[in-house]
């Protein structure tokens, strides 16, 4: 099924009776070339690349819920390169323009809404990281504006800028930043690569992976066995447990990560605007509800709910940022699990086991990352090579101390970032 | 979440820091080799279910405490004060 005008005018008319099934439901076959473990955001688009960049036939998603039903439906949407260290910084400038160009390339509306975003900050010290922090911004090839108090008035006239704990004294503008639907960029990506042959398996969860030798095999689900030439760990909160089916203990601890919405308003919020030093966001939905998060709740948890001191603590940054929201009535909050690093950053790489591959690790920060994370484990599943822009992603990073990517500068240990 | 804290009660998450698996707690021989090191420093089992990790009771006495907990339903089970443990 493609998607037209013409389409949506006569479906419109004839009571949008003609739409049908985005992809196919298809039992899973004996073998295939590739499995990819994990239908999120970023197996569907490693798949969706694999089939359309490297002409690979034979692939498998295997889901053990429906498509959507992990991170990649609970994030709250926010798209941005405006990363410092080198390794993200040319990562994130890679998937933000695979964004500029996704709606066309997978004839799909993925709402992709380049608002902007808006990093406050609120001494002098922060302004000159901000400056520092554009710069590399621009020589990355990407935009950066600093803002001036002033000017940030006109554009968010309804911040308290003389609040006593964090005054306002600007904020570092990426014009080119933003929002996108998450389901959709999810339902996009699964029906561009069934129309490429991808077989999208729901309902099917790995519980084993066969290796002899040092090679894989395939893997033990349950639907039963499926062999396959090489294997893709994509499963963000739940990458130990896979990840110990084949032996493997990563330097990675399972978080939960809250958001929240109101009841739709008017339009009031224009920008992505982030209260870092609140450990606060927020920005509004389409549908007019206002979507806004914080910080981890700060403990080991597969739990996709979290506690209340958090959701204290996040409306307290909200209602001290922005007086006006205290009226709105909140409507859901939820949680989902973040498979979080020692430094905060990704790992796309091989394993020690022949055919294996992991991509893990995406933090609170992986929505932004799913065109370019698909794109680079899409090509170094195909060529066993690194993506010209994931190579600072290594696995062996935290033994060998090089390539560290701390970008809160906290230090490379669990628990703090 | 509360924590019951041996020494001060059952307390409100909020007295406490959460430092993270209580494999902390088993520190290798200073001459152990960089991947003995890597493995304590880095990688975990990060079990769904059962763990015990490390809470230091910063808002009340200051003990660090190993916590049993279920990561899946967020029960706390068991409280022991680290002091017993090697460090
Ligand atoms: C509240 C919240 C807010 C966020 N906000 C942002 C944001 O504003 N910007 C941003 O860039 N990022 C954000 N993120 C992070 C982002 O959502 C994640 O980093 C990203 O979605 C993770 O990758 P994924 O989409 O592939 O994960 P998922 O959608 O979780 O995909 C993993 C899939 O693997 C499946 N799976 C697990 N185990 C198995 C198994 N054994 N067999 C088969 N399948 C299995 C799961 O069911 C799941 O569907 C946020 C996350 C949360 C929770
Ligand atoms: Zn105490």
């Amino acid at each position: 099924m493609r998607f037209s005008a013409l389409k949506i005018l006569t479906e419109g008319l004839t009571g949008n009776r003609g739409w049908g099934a985005h992809w196919r439901d298809p039992e899973p076959a004996e073998e295939y070339d590739i499995i990819i473990i994990g239908g999120g955001g970023h197996g569907l688009s490693t798949a969706y690349y694999l089939a359309k960049e490297y002409g690979l036939k034979k692939i498998a998603v295997l889901e053990k819920g429906h498509i959507g039903s992990g991170n990649i439906g609970r994030n709250t949407t926010i798209i941005r390169a405006n990363y410092f260290l080198p390794g993200n910084s040319e990562f994130y400038s890679h998937s933000l323009k695979l964004w500029e160009g996704l709606e066309t390339d997978l004839n799909y509306n993925v709402m992709h809404s380049q608002r902007g975003q808006i990093g406050l900050f609120h001494s002098d010290g922060q302004r000159d990281a901000a400056i520092r922090r554009a710069n590399s911004v621009r020589n990355q090839g990407d935009d950066a504006e600093l803002l001036s108090v002033d000017q940030l008035r006109k554009m968010l006239p309804y911040l308290d800028y003389d609040q006593g704990r964090f005054p306002i004294y600007g904020g570092l503008l990426q014009r080119r930043a933003g929002t996108a639907r998450h389901d959709a960029v999810a339902w996009g990506y699964a029906r561009g690569a069934d129309q490429r042959g991808v077989d999208l398996i729901q309902n099917c969860e790995v519980i084993g992976i066969d290796v002899r030798g040092g090679v894989v095999q395939g893997v033990q689900t349950s639907r039963g066995a499926i062999r396959a030439k090489k294997v893709g760990i994509v499963v963000a909160g739940r990458s130990s447990q896979v990840a110990a089916m084949a032996g493997m203990r990563l330097p990675i601890e399972s978080h939960v990560l809250q958001a929240f919405v109101t009841e739709g308003l008017k339009p009031c919020i224009n920008h992505v605007i982030s209260f870092g030093m609140g450990h606060f966001y927020i920005s509004q939905s389409d549908k007019g509800g206002l979507v806004f998060g914080g910080d981890l709740d700060m403990y080991a948890s597969y739990a996709a709910r979290g506690n209340l001191p958090m959701v204290e603590h996040v409306a307290e940054a909200g209602m001290t940022l922005m007086p006006m929201i205290g009226k709105a009535r909140m409507l859901r909050s939820w949680g989902g699990i973040m498979d979080m690093t020692p430094d905060g950053s990704p790992i796309i790489d091989k394993t020690h086991i022949e055919g294996l591959y992991l991509n893990a690790g995406w933090c609170y920060g992986g929505f932004k990352a799913v065109p370019a994370s698909g794109n680079c484990f899409a090509h170094l599943m195909a060529t066993d090579t690194a993506h010209a822009s994931a190579q600072g992603f290594r696995l062996d990073r935290f033994r060998t101390g090089r390539g560290l990517m701390d970008e809160e500068g906290t230090g490379a240990q669990h628990n703090l970032h | 979440m509360r924590i019951e804290c041996p020494l001060c009660g059952s307390r409100d998450r909020r007295e406490f820091y959460y430092s993270g698996h209580a494999s902390a707690l088993e520190r290798p021989d200073p001459d152990s080799s960089a991947e003995v090191w890597d493995d304590y420093l880095h990688n975990r089992d990060n079990p769904a279910g059962l763990t015990e990790d490390l809470w230091h009771h910063e808002m009340g006495c200051s003990a660090w405490l190993v916590v049993q907990r279920d990561t899946v339903s967020h029960a706390v089970l068991a409280v022991r004060l680290a002091k017993g443990d090697q460090l």
